[in-house]
């Protein structure tokens, strides 16, 4: 164990780089927390903003397919950059759908245009990547690495202009050491929000001459009791001001006024949803995976870390009122790990699955994909359209699709992969994002073992 | 500690705590993980448990009235053993100050030297108080956008080996922070016996788009700056050594964007 050696190694109460950061030192007293499964990353979907591609990330793998020429693509890489080596751990489209940004734990950031599809630039960052963001104006990629920095990259202008293969990236602005998980830049531009494993939400000022850095912090948004997953802005029409939704391990998605900080509403999603442990009890605690919203906020959908259930949220934004409007069921034991939705918010896409599964056997990573219609209802007839769950046959694309992303048409047969992909993500989660605490005899023991007490 | 306050000693109404029970090592990891209590938020902050005279438990703010609650104006972080809050709560009575240190004993010593002192003193040392916390990691939690005036700096550890310059409390990632926490005009006073880390110290905040350097002349009139060397352990002991001492005090300036 690399970390047990460097611990022993070092004076003082240090153990130094990662195992810093995410506390992962161990005497070995712990049994199962350096097992393999402890960096699974979970299968990441992504949707075109008009419906004009999908794309799936599960471990290295970049899966896409071209709902308009109904075919997949295959990706076309002349940036000269390395190909994706190790786990992507984000995914994301441009606003306006000609950007598409990969990267993940082979500290590679590669940028895409849609149109037709190639890599048109790949950025070594120096740490892993967790997040990564592309401003709506399609001019900056912003990406977040592991130790909690957050790092841009100019596409356009002046900085579009500098030779095309050793532009770096540049440090806008950090998280004190704390693992990034999302990453936002506002509709407008104006400011970009980071979320942090440390129950932490900073909205920075995105200032134009954003490769100088972004200094001004226009506000914290604190009320998380874990750390935060995900990120959503929402302009609702009729509201002058933006808001800001949040999913977190706590179980609860929250509404803030990003402005000044202020927590507007909390939802229970947990305690409301219910989750199954695969033991069968109830987990009420499970971590939101996933969130998912329109661009006015009309319609949030929320993934549970542990349900088989996604929550349809209703917000009242002037009010400050969040509740449960809607809960549809998926199947027994799919439990997705990834939501996405195009701007027209007709379906809600979700895939399950995960990299590095423990179990060896099929060659290609199997995901599991469904969508859920019916989501943008008319207001006129309310009772009519349930949001229901697609069949295999009735998803767009078809088989193809299906075959293309999931990595097999038949994914049924994978179930017992699926499972164990859910409950590997489930740890590995737990192993990254949750503050390790160790007993009094733990702590008594690794002091006892620090290089500087030893003597001779 | 506890039992020796309120004990009538000659000359001395409350003994003070003596640090040769409160040894600590010199340094700490603030990258680990801690598991002590935080705040979530500023408003969660319990300032009647801190300023009990000022927040009577209960009470409304009975100094203020109906106006907006006093807050917390001062940070001294890493306050060590308090000297800098002791001095400093006589020059500013009506002020709130708050000590942040990671040490859990050295806060063990600072608490008890302030009840010892609030105890000998009545009415005096009612405005000063300190947490264990890791305010690079949880400044947030403690302190709203612009709510401190001042926030100091003095005798940081160096942190010399420079993969571990990423732990030091002045950094350009850090002085964000700092500078969302004090208002327009707020001053950040640095010091340090250690000339790397001064120059260190000085070019973040020179680099930094939200401070600029306070003038010479300003720093002759501030009665902090005196209290700085004199008023700080750490810079008695520079002073008895006949050491040097680094530092640089920074305004808090709007941001112009060119």
């Amino acid at each position: 164990m690399e970390e047990t050696a460097e611990f022993v190694s070092n004076a003082g109460e240090d153990s130094a780089s990662v195992a810093a950061v995410t506390m992962d030192v161990d005497n070995g007293l712990i049994e199962d927390d350096k097992s393999k499964d402890a960096e699974v990353a979970p299968a990441l979907i992504a949707v075109h903003p008009f419906e004009k591609s999908v794309a799936v990330a599960v471990g290295f793998e970049l899966r896409l397919f071209d709902l308009e020429g109904n075919c997949s693509v295959s990706l076309v890489d002349d940036s000269g950059g390395p190909s994706h080596s190790d786990a992507i751990r984000a995914i994301k489209f441009g606003a306006n759908g000609r950007l598409f940004a990969s990267a993940g734990d082979d500290k590679l950031v590669k940028i895409w245009a849609t149109n037709p599809w190639h890599c048109i630039r790949t950025v070594s960052a120096e740490k892993r990547v967790s997040a990564v963001a592309i401003s709506h104006n399609g001019h900056y990629v912003a990406f977040a690495d592991k130790f909690g920095l957050v790092w841009l990259i100019g596409l356009e202008g002046d900085n579009a202009k500098q030779s095309n293969n050793d532009k770096k990236a540049v440090m806008i602005l950090g998280h004190y050491c704390s693992i990034i998980t999302r990453l936002e830049f506002s509709p407008d531009d104006r400011f970009i929000a980071s979320a942090d494993r440390d129950f932490k939400i900073r909205v920075t000022v995105f200032p134009k001459q954003s490769l100088k850095g972004a200094h001004e912090i226009q506000s914290f948004c604190l009320g998380h009791t874990d750390f935060v997953s995900c990120l959503a802005f929402a302009y609702p029409s009729g509201c002058a001001n933006g808001y800001l939704l949040s999913g977190s391990g706590d179980s609860t998605v929250r509404l803030w006024d990003f402005i000044s900080g202020v927590l507007l509403a909390t939802c229970e999603v947990g305690a409301k949803v219910g989750s199954l442990e695969p033991n069968g009890t109830e987990d009420a605690q499970s971590p939101i995976s996933d969130l998912c919203a329109s661009s006015d906020g009309s319609i949030i959908a929320v993934a549970l870390q542990y349900s088989n259930r996604v929550a349809l949220l209703s917000c009242d934004f002037s009010n400050g009122n969040l509740s449960v409007a809607k809960v549809v069921t998926l199947e027994e034991n799919y439990f997705p790990t990834s939501l996405g939705s195009s701007s027209l918010s007709k379906c809600l896409w979700m895939v399950m699955g995960a990299s590095n599964l423990p179990m060896p056997g099929s060659a290609q990573l199997p995901t599991r994909l469904r969508i859920i219609s019916g989501l943008r209802k008319d207001p006129s007839d309310y009772h009519c359209h349930d949001p229901i769950i697609l069949e295999d046959n009735e998803v767009p694309g078809g088989q193809k699709l299906l075959s293309e992303l999931q990595g097999s048409l038949d994914v049924t047969k994978e179930e017992a992969a699926l499972a164990a992909a859910a409950a590997a993500v489930k740890a590995s989660m737990r192993n990254m994002m949750i503050k390790k605490e160790y007993t009094l005899e733990r702590r008594e023991m690794r002091k006892k073992n620090r290089n500087d007490r030893k003597i001779k | 500690m506890s039992d020796n306050t309120g004990t009538k000693v000659k000359g001395q109404s409350c003994r003070l705590p003596r640090k040769r029970f409160y040894r600590a090592r010199a340094h700490s990891n603030p990258l680990s993980d801690s598991h002590f209590p935080i705040p979530i938020c500023p408003a969660e902050f319990d300032y009647s448990h801190h300023y009990p005279y000022f927040f009577p438990s209960g009470g409304e703010d009975h100094k203020n009235g109906s106006a907006s609650p006093r807050k917390v104006r001062f940070a001294d972080i890493g306050c060590g053993f308090g000297g800098l809050l002791v001095s400093l709560s006589r020059l500013f009575p009506d002020t709130l100050m708050l000590g942040m240190e990671l040490r859990d004993k050295v806060t063990e010593y600072v608490k008890e030297r302030i009840l010892a002192l609030r105890a000998s003193n009545p009415g005096q040392y009612e405005n000063i108080s300190v947490v264990r916390t890791n305010s690079m990691k949880y400044l947030p939690n403690y302190f709203g956008k612009a709510q401190l005036s001042k926030m100091f700096f003095l005798f940081p550890d160096p942190h010399f080996k420079e993969k571990n310059h990423r732990r030091r409390v002045i950094s350009l990632q850090l002085l964000d922070e700092y500078a969302y926490a004090l208002e327009l005009g707020g001053i950040i006073y640095t010091m340090t016996d250690v000339e790397e880390l001064g120059d260190w110290m000085r070019s973040c905040l020179e680099d930094h788009p939200l401070f600029e350097a306070v003038s010479e002349e300003e720093l002759e009139a501030d009665p902090v700056v005196k209290l700085l060397t004199s008023a700080t352990e750490e810079g008695q002991k520079v002073a008895r050594n006949g050491g040097q001492t680094f530092r640089a005090i920074f305004r808090r300036i709007k941001f112009e964007e060119e």
